[in-house]
């Protein structure tokens, strides 16, 4: 019997545990396995106030069914009359200074860490050279896709932002079109995009994100902006140091890279004629394009933000992007392309690479 | 006329027209009820189908578009057109019972008011089948909305602004209500709970409509004329309306979770049969939560940008607001301590509302502290919370008091047994639903997605969430068949249904006359039917006045006329920026013509109402209740 009772409690304790850790998420996504400075200290602030809660949650229900179980009707018996009390003075004082010392505890922390978190003033630091000491990205959020310029190195990419580990990186927000809202959830918290002014904030990546499922952290937009908000993806690659200005040299070499018309290769071709309008190849340059910069696109894990990185699947996309992300702002801009020409241009695409 | 409250063998051409006319509080709270239950219904029929979109990833049941007309609808119905107005039901038909009134102060308006949510609430509806329902969330955050095609948002601006109005206008009412109209003895500090929270809740949609109201206008000539109060690109704002928003927005969860505390206040005395504990310091309680309510909307902003000071002080003062909502929740823990409690239904709902509502408000808590908001923030983690208050405090007090009420209001009760497997039901499916959603935000996931892909971990949760609420719409498909089933029961004619009736309403024998009180109590105390029933009082009540002629108010079908007029001119404003449609204007000035032209009606007609003479009084009594009246 009691060996029973025992094996049961364990089945149970295993049940919660499975529960509590599949409710920590994928670290690639969650906030509960936090990378970084910035989602460590709000994880640590959830972990404080969540103890806090349930403390108060925890000293409330047990007062509740204490006071519930003594009072039932169906054991004082149907006529017993209690007694008829005004209220208590003391009990009031007790249960007002108690929650007001709970909240000044939890207030502290969210203080500190409230100004400490919007402390951007690093961003216009500069070296005796004159050079900005402190790695800015411009985050620009169109509809349902992003562009990351690093105005300091002159580069500028789409969908995968790059980003070295071990260093405060600053952002500058801001939307083109509606108020969108950038979230990398197990790097830190997030920052809206509004359209009519630059919102500044940093995050900082502990974690290199090649060791992760698919080697790179997700960012989502959190903010309802039409119809594929839920599609609005972008991903993040952390690199070391080394990677990072590896991969901002590579960039800078591809200055004046761009698709020639008169090229042999179709896919080429049929790009330079229908995409280049919009899409640039060569990584140099500054925010502001109609589409996604495709530089890196063959490094990329993703097509058009959520696809699975595959020439079928970016051939759907070419060939009809409204079923894949309704309202985007593609649809139409190119008229209509044979198979043969979707085809090769996916190629061509998927070609545009940076890496070795 | 003047028996027009006692007649039931009238047809249904005569029966329509007395509700169409009507100015009756109790009659407008039976209407109000049915209204908010209809929308109520709808609504949630709209968050049926987003969860059973969101059961599995990548699927494909609802389309984007329609999935965002989905969750923009089902909040905007749910807190303008559903939880107002049920909450409106309640106060009508009790608050000028609570403190021994014959109507509220201004019968006409009270029409009026319903008539105008009620046609604004039809006109926003329409919009189904006119080319689109709003899809910009029910915050209509001004980039989106001026983005939108389509008429959609069109439709919200003009029907929020035509419901705001019947909000505002039975707001203004209650207060005059309160104020002025309790009987003789019923000081303040002698109202019962619900008509504090009527009051104060009145107070607030008094203040906190008007922002809305401005708002929309801006809006409303934004889209009509182009005037770029809110397009950037022409030196416009749309943290504007975000402020304007939340101004009204934040107050907006009060106006609508302090009556809910008021009927809990109303319904653990009378279960645990106890006077309920710390009466004064539950007074004082509302008073502040409804004076901190409007000094906390920008929490809702952190993360737009406001500066490390703004979030600091918005986030202690988010913080300030669990105190007096933490002593409220101790009043009632201790009014069930000592006490004799009977589980009944009512009862089952507030002894649910408690732990529910804890958990709602702790993770109120946690959000107020900014630099965590930003990682809950518009996830699923900020969903989880507000249903948890909305829920958890408001729809369990809506449904604990329809059982609570319904005597007083129908003369018939809803059956305890099925309302027993509702409450279990609905309770269990809502936990299972919202519980698991903190995880799901705190995996990441964020809010108004109308899908996601797989592997993110969140496939499982996401599952279990649409199972709940299948069983949420099970419960109300049990609440609406025993409501049905509660018509053809018996009448029950009888004083005090529960038998521990503390306030006013209950000393009243049911159905109540037209005329509620045939003569005006006389208020002795804090509980005044409790103080004269065990004094021995068998009548329930003594009399501040002798037995007279009533004085009561005409019917009236203008304010319905009113509301047409408006509902009419909303069309024209609604289609005019089309630019290809000439009557557009016509329509927009016959429809003021009309709302104009009723109210010049009844500024030139006198109308004094009528007086039931003592005889009628009599005879109404006897009607009712046999031989002898209200004994």
């Amino acid at each position: 019997m009691m060996k029973g009772l025992k094996k049961w409690r364990l089945f149970s304790l295993l049940a919660v545990m499975t529960v509590f850790l599949s409710a920590c998420g994928e670290d690639y996504i969650t906030t509960l396995k936090p990378t970084g400075a910035v989602g460590k200290e709000q994880f640590n602030l959830l972990l404080f106030s969540i103890a806090i809660m349930a403390l108060v949650t925890i000293v409330v229900s047990v007062l509740y069914l204490y006071a519930f179980m003594k009072a039932r009707r169906s054991k004082l018996g149907e006529d017993y009359m209690p007694k008829q009390v005004e209220g208590s003075h003391t009990l009031e004082v007790i249960w007002t200074v108690i929650p007001i010392v709970l909240l000044l505890i939890l207030a502290v922390p969210t203080l500190i860490s409230t100004y400490k978190l919007a402390d951007v003033r690093a961003m216009d630091e500069v070296d005796e050279e004159g050079n900005k000491t402190a790695l800015t990205v411009n985050v620009t959020a169109k509809l349902y896709w992003w562009e990351f310029e690093y105005p300091e190195q002159g580069i500028v990419t789409a969908q995968e932002l790059v980003v070295p580990t071990g260093e405060k990186v600053y952002f500058n927000l801001k939307a083109a079109d509606v108020k969108h809202s950038f979230w990398i959830p197990a790097v830190g918290g997030k920052m809206d995009t509004n359209v009519e002014n630059v919102n500044k904030f940093y995050l900082q990546f502990d974690e290199e994100s090649e060791g992760l499922e698919q080697g790179v952290f997700y960012g989502k937009c959190a903010e309802l902006c039409g119809p594929s908000h839920a599609l609005m993806d972008f991903k993040v690659k952390v690199l070391d140091r080394d990677g990072f200005d590896n991969w901002v040299a590579a960039m800078q070499a591809t200055e004046g890279q761009t698709a020639s018309a008169d090229s042999a290769d179709v896919g080429e071709q049929t790009f330079a004629n229908s995409c280049l309008m919009c899409h640039a190849v060569s990584g140099v340059g500054t925010t502001g394009a109609m589409g996604p910069n495709l530089t890196t696109f063959g490094d990329r894990n993703r097509v058009a933000g959520v696809l699975e990185h595959t020439k079928e699947n970016l051939e759907q996309w070419i060939d009809d992007p409204e079923t894949i992300k309704p309202g985007n702002l593609m649809t139409g801009k190119y008229g209509e392309l044979s198979d043969e020409e979707i085809s090769a241009v996916a190629d061509y695409i998927m070609g545009l690479s940076i890496e070795e | 006329m003047s028996s027009a409250a006692v007649s039931n063998k009238k047809g249904f051409g005569a029966t329509l027209w007395d509700y169409l006319t009507t100015v009756d509080h109790k009659k407008l709270g039976v209407m109000y009820l049915f209204a908010g239950t209809l929308f109520f219904a709808i609504a949630g029929f709209e968050a049926l189908l987003m969860r059973l979109q969101l059961m599995i990833p990548n699927s494909d049941f609802v389309s984007a578009g329609t999935f965002n007309e989905l969750l923009t609808m089902h909040g905007t119905t749910m807190l303008f057109l559903a939880a107002t107005p049920l909450l409106f039901g309640f106060m009508n038909a009790i608050v000028p019972l609570q403190i021994g009134a014959r109507d509220v102060a201004f019968p006409f308006l009270n029409s009026l008011g319903f008539w105008l949510f009620f046609l604004g609430a039809i006109f926003l509806h329409l919009s189904f089948f006119l080319g689109g329902a709003p899809d910009a969330g029910w915050t209509n955050y001004a980039s989106l909305a001026i983005y939108s095609p389509g008429h959609g948002i069109d439709f919200y601006v003009l029907g929020l602004q035509i419901s705001g109005a019947g909000t505002l206008i039975s707001g203004i009412n209650f207060i005059v209500t309160i104020i002025t109209m309790r009987a003789p003895g019923m000081t303040f500090m002698r109202m019962p709970l619900f008509t504090w929270t009527s009051l104060i809740s009145s107070a607030l949609i008094l203040f906190a409509f008007p922002p809305l109201t401005v708002g929309l206008f801006l809006m409303l000539v934004d889209r009509m004329f182009g005037a770029n109060f809110f397009d950037h690109t022409m030196g416009g704002n749309t943290v504007i309306w975000e402020h304007l928003f939340w101004i009204f927005g934040h107050p907006e969860v009060y106006i609508l979770v302090l009556p809910a505390f008021g009927l809990f206040s109303e319904i653990i005395p009378v279960f645990a049969r106890k006077r309920l504990f710390g009466y004064s310091s539950m007074v004082f309680a509302t008073i502040l939560i409804g004076f901190l309510g409007f000094m906390v909307w920008a929490h809702h902003m952190f993360t737009t940008g406001l500066g490390a000071t703004a979030n600091a002080i918005f986030a202690v003062a988010t913080m300030a607001i669990a105190v007096p909502t933490g002593m409220k929740v101790f009043n009632w823990i201790m009014t069930i301590w000592g006490g004799s409690v009977k589980v009944t239904v009512p009862m089952l709902y507030a002894l649910g509302f408690i732990p529910s509502f804890v958990a709602g408000g702790v993770t109120g808590v946690m959000q107020a502290a900014a630099p965590l908001d930003y990682q809950l923030h518009d996830s699923y983690f900020i969903v989880a919370h507000f249903h948890y208050v909305i829920v958890g405090g408001i729809v369990t007090a809506i449904f604990g008091s329809m059982h609570f009420y319904w005597p007083i209001m129908f003369n018939r009760a809803l059956s305890e047994r099925l309302g027993v497997w509702t409450f279990w039901i609905f309770f269990i499916g809502f936990h299972c639903t919202f519980f698991i959603q903190h995880f799901l935000g705190l995996m990441g996931m964020p809010r108004r997605v109308f899908t996601y892909q797989a592997n993110q971990g969140w496939d499982l949760f996401n599952f279990i969430s649409s199972i709940g609420a299948i069983l949420m719409a099970i419960g109300v498909i049990l609440l609406v068949i025993n409501i049905i089933l509660s018509a053809k029961s018996k009448p029950l004619n009888c004083r005090d249904y529960w038998g521990d009736g503390r306030s006013l309403e209950w000393a009243i024998k049911t159905p109540v006359p037209f005329y509620n009180f045939k003569q005006t109590p006389l208020v002795r105390g804090y509980d005044p039917y409790w103080l004269e029933k065990h004094d021995g009082n068998e009548e329930g009540m003594i009399y501040a006045e002798p037995l007279g002629d009533i004085h009561m108010p005409n019917n009236s079908i203008l304010p319905l006329i009113m509301s047409i007029g408006t509902f009419v001119a909303a069309f024209g404003a609604l289609y005019h920026p089309d630019g290809d449609k000439p009557w557009a204007i016509p329509v927009l000035i016959l429809g003021l013509a009309i709302t104009v032209g009723a109210m010049i009606v009844r500024s030139v007609k006198d109308d004094h109402g009528f007086h039931v003479h003592v005889e009628e009084v009599i005879a109404t009594e006897e009607e009712l209740y046999g031989k002898g009246g209200n004994k």
